[in-house]
């Protein structure tokens, strides 16, 4: 094995890159760059694929192979690659339109399947690059171009969606905290089957300050949960709240002076068990308050493509390579002589 | 000239003595027999199993299976009627017959469906114990058809089968029910007995298909005999016939319907290009049974992948296409058009995939048990912006191989999509095969780019082959090659996006001019004009081989003089064509559609098509066609 050194420079490609100036794009692209130095791997064995929309420029950014395929298909396209290619670390990037509108189909068939596959998804909660029109995951009632009085259809929770498609691999994270992104990229990187990663991106055009809350130092700490597997769930300031569980079953968010730290629900991100995983992912409000991020979900189960590798040798195994000449001739045939 | 190697005796299958008195048995050249039941009454493994011992015979053969899309339709009404129409001789023959010369109907829905198909004369065996007054009524006759003149001029034979296949199992504990269910077995045994079919291969057939369930084994060998043993006893059928062997030229042929082919040709081609195969597609109907096929051969290294809908299964090939692959897609008209814009991605990528699409009738779901062509001008303009892709269509079930292996060679060779079209007639007709040498099979090898292509160290994913205009297929894995493609025009050369208007002309033009170079690796059209002195051209492509050579044996056997030829290429043409089009008087073109190869003919040549035109589901008839050349012919003078 060849020793490789490579530093976020060499994911650089020689391309310009557009997205608009401010755009949490900027930091995701530099925080994936940053991080794949550390997969060990070299850049040929590196693929991203992604669909239409602003953040599936992504890989012509990225200094490794890749595909700008078309909108929502890139989950398909890259199930196809990884399934013949288990050698490949293949990414997907796509956001809250390309992913969860126009190829949600192929996004939760690819998370029940478990192709070993990264999904990045950028969630901006509006259309960028169609200039402005509310998106699967716009709040009720947003105003848009297309929606001037207001949308009417409640969006999708991203976490809830993947958990209900039965991802091994469902976490969080924020375009502008570096670290954690981060940190989620490698647990994300390191899982073995479909790994999804909502990162929430600001768009600073068309709906700027749409995670301000998570981002503002004022109110950032009060009102993000960061997940830790083991770890009782709590936050705030001085950690003064904590998540429990409801007589009902359901999660809520209560005062840890009041309830006690041994009521805390300790996060169990490796539970076969999504139903808890589910909750949190559905603890905030409309108004994001308060925020779980980090890993919700990360359980093992074998892998789509390592399946198929599986009956292919099994194949041969029991019944030998295959012999065209034999196949074609078949059973049931018969020899003329003239 | 040496006969045939392997003569098969004929040998009744065992049974308990019978004292029969030897029959008459009367030559014939060809035979046509049409299988005709409800959908449950198993009329296509009938079908399939007389055609595989007529096939072991040594006849040449010829099928079409016919059946509803339903599953099972209400039993015993006349959507529910499924059929298996054979045509066997002892001379090559080029259709499943125009019309049956016996039919076999196991109940009245079947009975009406057919009969107007068997000319007077016909032998017609029926099944009375179906036609009980419910029966009758249900598909509305208002009195016993065998009874009130309306069989009058057919050679009927009224035979209980379902109460004489009860009787014959009746020793064997079988619940009525089970035992009625054998009778389609029964009616195998007796048509096997009347043509002198051989019948170890469908006892054998029978053993092993129900080796689990030892009862029903015995339940259908037990019908199966006595089926044959009634022939040689009734005094209904006074002669048995024999159609000899039809004398091919030598080689080792076996039975092939066309989607068995085309996932053998897809299957030769993976090995002959030493690439991988990745078949990604959707269940749908004609096409499915190449999935299934395609699936079976895990030893071979083939990875099928049944994906959520059809635009993933074009997906997924096309991803593992990139990963260097031979990446297929296989499926029918209405999943063509949801599959449009991941093509369109294939031309913008130029990377190998090979389309499938097993025409059915349409518009929308159509009729999807039923054969058309109609879906050309799909295939060649269904898509957004200039996106030229090349397209080939067999012309018979075993031409199915050969043709999969050449949109592998166009596919592989010019780094694009490629578009085979078969249709329903195909996919499940079938015929004898004379299996190829593997060996002689042609060489697919493919060489992908291991290192930079330019002076300067660096690797342009856009750069060309003078020749073939191809781009260099480089795979992720690949040292010093990573590279970036997408939709976006590209820059030509370096790949880069570019928005520069000379550029996207320069781009747009070298993808037509690669599509039309394609040309120049295939051979001219090939003319069969064995006179001379034809003044009419008839000419198709696709499944309507058959019907029009058929149809153009009979014109000339009449004396006129008419030329013949079938395009496998339909984009870009084979060298010739507008020369061949010119060169006659008139050119006829039977399609199954409204004229679609006739548009592009007139765009592309000028030359003007005398279109015959129809699109009933069904392939052309031979005398239909005959017909229509002999008053084209007539129509000069």
């Amino acid at each position: 094995m060849t020793e490789l050194k490579l530093t976020a420079k060499d994911f650089k490609t020689d391309q310009e890159v557009r997205w608009c100036p401010g755009c949490g794009d900027y930091a995701i692209l530099a925080a994936v760059q940053s991080f794949l130095p550390e997969l060990g791997r070299a850049r040929e064995d590196i693929v991203v694929i992604s669909g239409i929309g602003c953040a599936s420029r992504f890989p012509y950014y990225v200094d490794t192979y890749g595909m700008h395929s078309i909108h929502g298909r890139a989950p398909a396209i890259a199930t196809g690659l990884a399934a013949s290619r288990p050698d490949l670390s293949v990414w997907v990037v796509t956001g809250d339109g390309d992913g969860l509108s126009i190829g949600g189909n192929h996004l939760i068939h690819a998370l029940r399947r478990n192709v070993n596959l990264t999904i990045l998804l950028f969630n901006n909660r509006i259309y960028g690059l169609t200039k402005g029109q509310y998106s699967p995951t716009s709040e009720l009632g947003k105003i848009t171009k297309s929606t001037p009085m207001g949308s009417l259809d409640a969006p999708f929770n991203p976490l809830s969606l993947a958990l209900g498609a039965e991802a091994t691999f469902v976490a969080r994270s924020i375009d502008s905290d570096r670290r954690h992104l981060t940190s989620v990229l490698r647990a994300a990187a390191q899982h073995e089957g479909a790994a999804f990663v909502e990162i929430y991106q600001n768009c600073n055009i068309f709906n700027d300050g749409a995670f301000e809350l998570l981002k503002d130092s004022g109110t950032r700490d009060d009102v993000t949960i960061r997940l830790e597997h083991g770890e009782p769930i709590r936050f705030g300031n001085d950690g003064q709240r904590g998540v429990v569980r409801s007589p009902g079953g359901s999660l809520r968010v209560a005062e840890v002076a009041e309830v006690g730290v041994d009521a805390l629900l300790v996060h169990d991100a490796h539970a076969d068990d999504p139903a808890v995983a589910f909750a949190l992912s559905r603890l905030a409000d409309a108004s994001l308050a308060p925020t779980p991020i980090g890993v919700f979900r990360a359980v093992h189960r074998p892998t789509y493509d390592g399946l198929m590798q599986t009956q292919l040798d099994a194949a041969v195994e029991t019944q030998g390579e295959g012999d065209l000449a034999a196949l074609i001739t078949g059973g049931d045939s018969w020899t003329v002589v003239n | 000239m040496a006969g045939v190697l392997r003569r098969v005796v004929c040998q009744p299958p065992a049974r308990e003595g019978s004292e029969a008195v030897p029959k008459q048995v009367t030559q014939l050249d060809r035979v046509v027999i049409r299988f005709a039941g409800d959908s449950g009454d198993g009329m296509q493994l009938t079908g399939d199993r007389f055609t595989s011992e007529t096939a072991a015979f040594g006849n040449d053969l010829s099928t079409l299976p016919d059946f509803p899309a339903e599953i099972r339709a209400p039993a015993g009404t006349l959507p529910g009627v499924s059929s298996f129409q054979l045509h066997f001789a002892d001379h090559d023959i080029m259709t499943p017959g125009d019309a049956p010369d016996v039919l076999v109907a196991m109940n009245p829905a079947a009975l009406k469906a057919n009969l107007a198909d068997l000319p007077r004369g016909g032998d017609l065996i029926v099944d009375t114990d179906e036609f009980t007054r419910r029966n009758l009524q249900r598909v509305g006759y208002a009195a016993d058809p065998l009874e009130d003149g309306s069989v009058d001029g057919y050679r009927v034979h009224p035979i209980p089968l379902t109460s004489l296949t009860v009787d014959a199992l009746a020793g064997l504990g079988v619940p009525r029910k089970d035992a009625e269910r054998s009778k389609n077995m029964y009616a195998l045994g007796l048509l096997s007995w009347l043509y002198n079919r051989p019948t170890e291969g469908t006892i054998r057939f029978l053993e092993r298909k129900f080796a689990t369930r030892p009862e029903v084994m015995a339940a259908n060998l037990a019908a199966f005999r006595a089926g044959w043993n009634y022939g040689e006893t009734t005094e209904d059928f006074s002669v048995s016939y024999e159609v000899a062997p039809a004398t091919l030229p030598s080689g080792t042929y076996r039975n092939v319907s066309g989607n068995l082919a085309l996932a053998y040709g897809l299957l030769a081609a993976s090995r002959r290009g030493g690439l991988p195969l990745f078949l990604g597609s959707y269940p749908i109907t004609p096409a499915s049974d190449i999935l299934h096929e395609l699936s079976k051969h895990k030893r071979f290294g083939v990875r099928t992948f049944q994906a959520e809908d059809e635009i993933a299964g074009v997906g997924a090939a096309l991803g593992a296409a990139f990963g260097g692959a031979l990446g297929v897609t296989t499926t029918s008209g209405p999943g063509l058009a949801l599959k449009a814009e991941t093509v369109g991605l294939a031309v913008s990528l130029e990377l190998p995939l090979v389309v499938v699409d097993v025409q059915r009738s349409g518009p929308s779901t159509g009729m999807p048990t039923k054969t058309e062509q109609s879906d050309l001008l799909q295939a060649m303009f269904g898509r957004n912006g200039e996106a030229p892709v090349p397209i080939v269509a067999p012309r018979s079930p075993s031409d199915c191989f050969d043709v999969a292996l050449e949109a592998v060679r166009i596919a592989t060779a010019y780094r694009t999509p490629v578009l085979l079209l078969s249709d329903g007639y195909l996919a499940n007709g079938s015929e004898p095969w004379r299996i190829p040498d593997v060996e002689s099979l042609p060489d697919l090898h493919v060489e992908f780019a291991t290192e930079p292509n330019r002076d300067d160290g660096t690797f342009w994913p856009y750069l060309r082959d003078p020749d073939t205009l191809a781009r260099p297929w480089a795979v992720p894995g690949t040292p010093g090659l990573a590279h970036r493609i997408g939709g976006l025009e590209k820059a030509a050369g370096t790949g880069n996006i570019s928005y520069d208007p000379t550029n996207h002309d320069l781009m747009v033009r070298t993808r037509a001019a690669k599509v039309e170079g394609i040309a120049r690796s295939i051979p001219p059209l090939e003319v069969d004009d064995p006179s001379g002195r034809a003044r009419v051209l008839v000419l198709g492509w696709g499944s309507t081989y058959g019907p029009i050579g058929a149809a153009v044996r009979r014109v000339r056997a009449q004396g006129e003089a008419v030329a013949q030829a079938h395009l496998r290429h339909l984009n870009p043409f084979p060298p010739g064509t507008g020369e061949a089009l010119r060169r006659y008087e008139r050119v006829l073109l039977p399609e199954m559609n409204l004229g679609q190869l006739a548009l592009l003919l007139r765009a592309r040549y000028l030359v003007d098509i005398v279109s015959y035109n129809r699109v009933t589901g069904l392939p052309f008839k031979a005398e239909e066609l005959a017909g229509v050349i002999t008053d084209t012919v007539g129509s000069l003078d």
